[in-house]
């Protein structure tokens, strides 16, 4: 069954078209990255499934009801986190995760509270004012608020964003413990593209609000077309034979004494003859899997790859 | 309902900026009571210059608490706006501006009773900020002055109620009160909607009501049956209608009595209406507005 299934969504602010007839569905138990670059239409579709912004189109359903005609039942079963973890910085970790139970409709005694704030190692924490927090600090009291209510489906959008190494380890060993262990459905975006290829099954790549492609992360890697760096011990020589040869159309582009190829995989030992042949020296031949790659394979454009880059 | 209004008001009370309004309060009462205190007779003798030449004035007798809570009412009460816009003009944009409203938004509580939760949470702010203006005003100055009769001065004449006949008058002055200010508050909170910075709606709503209370004053015929009357601000101030009395025969106030009744429910219902307007237009708006913060 589907935990959301959303169909044709539209959303228009004047006439900029934030999201443009996207269609996607999330089943029960996946960990579905959500991917795109910088304004490519996540937030705007996340807050749409969080109804914090009305669709101007098309239908969202979440646990088969009707997102509009059901929100308060959607929302009781549902945790998240948008973007940054904003709390009430005057209040302790510990009111703010009273106030937001009460809010969502749980009653839970203090030990409870206190169990919450211990699962994220906040506990001795849990009386200090959220100002003195740390952003990781924040992150992880946002993401026990999320989770106050035991929600059946977990939203995060970017929840890596600003954190360092192991708070994002850590955030990823979350998102993993909520999935393999309890058995939610978490969907997560994020533009650490690497950050989802070690933690969704499936995904979805979203530009310009539009669907690109959609899928079992482990399918979509084994297209046959893949993104391969030779490292050559006379690159300018090896540029020039490349350019005088049929190997020409897969050449993409020439870092230092790196020339990338995007070819087929059954060609790359050819290709490497072909460089034995022309007495051409390879120092390294590296295969590139990751999903960075394989959304700018997706797209030629110049914007994107500089996007990235950044 | 009940839940979220608890939330609201634990909110409000615990941020130390909502007791700067309290302690602004209890400052300006006690420099006014300090100043009548000491030189309460030469205030006395300015405000009744046009009198004090015909007859006899006793200003020892007039000094008490009941006429120091006057004057400090009919002072503060125009200033107090801009501590109630405060913490209304923040309900919304404030929590837009902290980024807690999404997530307050992603809760199973309907926004129309998140928007009555945040009004009625100013509301009683509002009251309780009355209760202890009350409590300064009345209460300290019938400490500090003691009581007797109190003289009210209006268009050169002097009018003089009962001792006995002025606690319930203000109880109702500021029972009036309460809904005078909970309409500037119903305006900063629709105002709120619409930004996600607290001071724009707060530095508005007092422009609103600057502009609004001098248009009200001014002395121009025009005005006086156009704009006038549909002004809220022309009816904030009604609140003084419960300290003048009828007079019987021999022009003695009446224990009891007010003198135009029907003129302050009048301007109670305008109060009202305004508030209500401003209420439903807030949720209206806040039930169609993406949160974009």
């Amino acid at each position: 069954m589907s935990a959301i299934k959303v169909s044709n969504l539209c959303k228009h602010f004047n006439e900029l078209t934030a999201v443009d007839g996207l269609s996607f569905s999330v089943n029960e138990g996946d960990v579905y990255g959500f991917l795109g670059q910088n304004g490519a239409g996540k937030s705007t579709t996340i807050r749409m499934l969080l109804t914090l912004i009305e669709p101007s189109d098309g239908e969202i359903e979440i646990f088969g009801l009707n997102l509009h005609s059901h929100r308060k039942e959607i929302l009781r079963k549902t945790g998240a986190v948008i973007e940054r973890p904003d709390l009430y910085k005057y209040l302790t970790a510990f009111e703010n995760i009273s106030l937001f139970a009460q809010m969502s409709g749980i009653r839970l005694s203090r030990k409870e509270l206190m169990d919450r704030l211990e699962q994220v190692g906040l506990s001795e924490r849990a009386h200090g004012k959220v100002n003195t927090f740390s952003l990781g600090m924040k992150q992880r009291l946002g993401i026990s608020i999320a989770l106050v209510n035991d929600p059946q489906l977990v939203v995060l959008d970017e929840p890596a964003n600003g954190l360092d190494p192991q708070g994002i380890a850590d955030i990823r060993n979350l998102i993993l413990h909520l999935s393999n262990h309890e058995g939610r459905t978490v969907l997560v975006s994020s533009h650490l593209l690497s950050e989802i290829e070690l933690i969704a099954n499936r995904m979805l790549i979203i530009d310009h609000g539009k669907k690109m492609v959609e899928g079992s992360v482990q399918e979509l890697f084994k297209t046959p077309e893949m993104i391969v760096e030779f490292q050559a011990v006379n690159a300018d020589k090896a540029m020039t034979i490349i350019s005088e040869s049929s190997w020409q159309k897969f050449f993409s582009k020439r870092q230092e004494d790196t020339l990338t190829f995007k070819l087929d995989r059954k060609d790359i030992p050819a290709l490497n003859n072909y460089f034995v042949e022309k007495e051409i020296g390879v120092l390294s031949i590296r295969p590139v899997h990751s999903l960075e790659n394989y959304f700018l394979s997706l797209t030629s454009s110049a914007q994107h790859v500089e996007a990235f880059k950044n | 309902m009940w839940k979220l209004l608890k939330i609201e008001l634990f909110k409000i009370f615990k941020r130390p900026r909502t007791y700067i309004s309290f302690g602004a309060i209890a400052a300006m009462i006690l420099i006014i009571q300090l100043g009548l205190k000491f030189d309460g007779k030469s205030y006395l003798q300015l405000l009744m210059s046009g009198i004090s030449d015909s007859f006899y004035v006793p200003y020892d007798m007039i000094l008490n608490g009941y006429l120091v809570a006057f004057v400090i009412l009919n002072t503060l009460l125009i200033q107090v706006p801009l501590l109630i816009a405060l913490v209304a003009g923040d309900a919304v944009a404030g929590e837009a501006n902290m980024g807690t409203l999404r997530l307050l938004v992603t809760k199973p509580v309907s926004r129309t009773e998140l928007m009555l939760a945040k009004f009625f949470a100013s509301v009683v702010y509002t009251v309780l900020l009355l209760i202890w203006m009350a409590l300064l005003a009345l209460c300290l100055s019938m400490l500090f002055f003691g009581t007797n009769d109190m003289l009210v001065v209006r268009n050169d004449v002097m009018e003089q109620i009962s001792r006995n006949d002025v606690l319930w008058r203000y109880i109702a002055a500021f029972g009036y009160a309460s809904v005078a200010l909970s309409t500037v508050a119903a305006l900063a909170f629709f105002l709120s909607v619409f930004a996600e910075n607290s001071i724009g709606p707060i530095v508005s709503t007092i422009s609103i009501v600057v502009v609004l209370t001098i248009l009200s004053e001014m002395k121009i015929p025009l005005y006086d049956d156009t704009v006038k009357p549909y002004l809220f601000t022309s009816h904030m101030l009604a609140w003084k209608g419960f300290f003048y009395s009828k007079a019987n025969g021999n022009g003695q106030a009446i224990a009891g009595s007010v003198e135009n009744m029907p003129a302050i429910l009048r301007s109670l219902g305008v109060l009202l209406a305004y508030m209500i307007a401003f209420v439903t237009s807030a949720i209206i708006v806040f039930r169609r507005k993406d949160i974009l913060s």
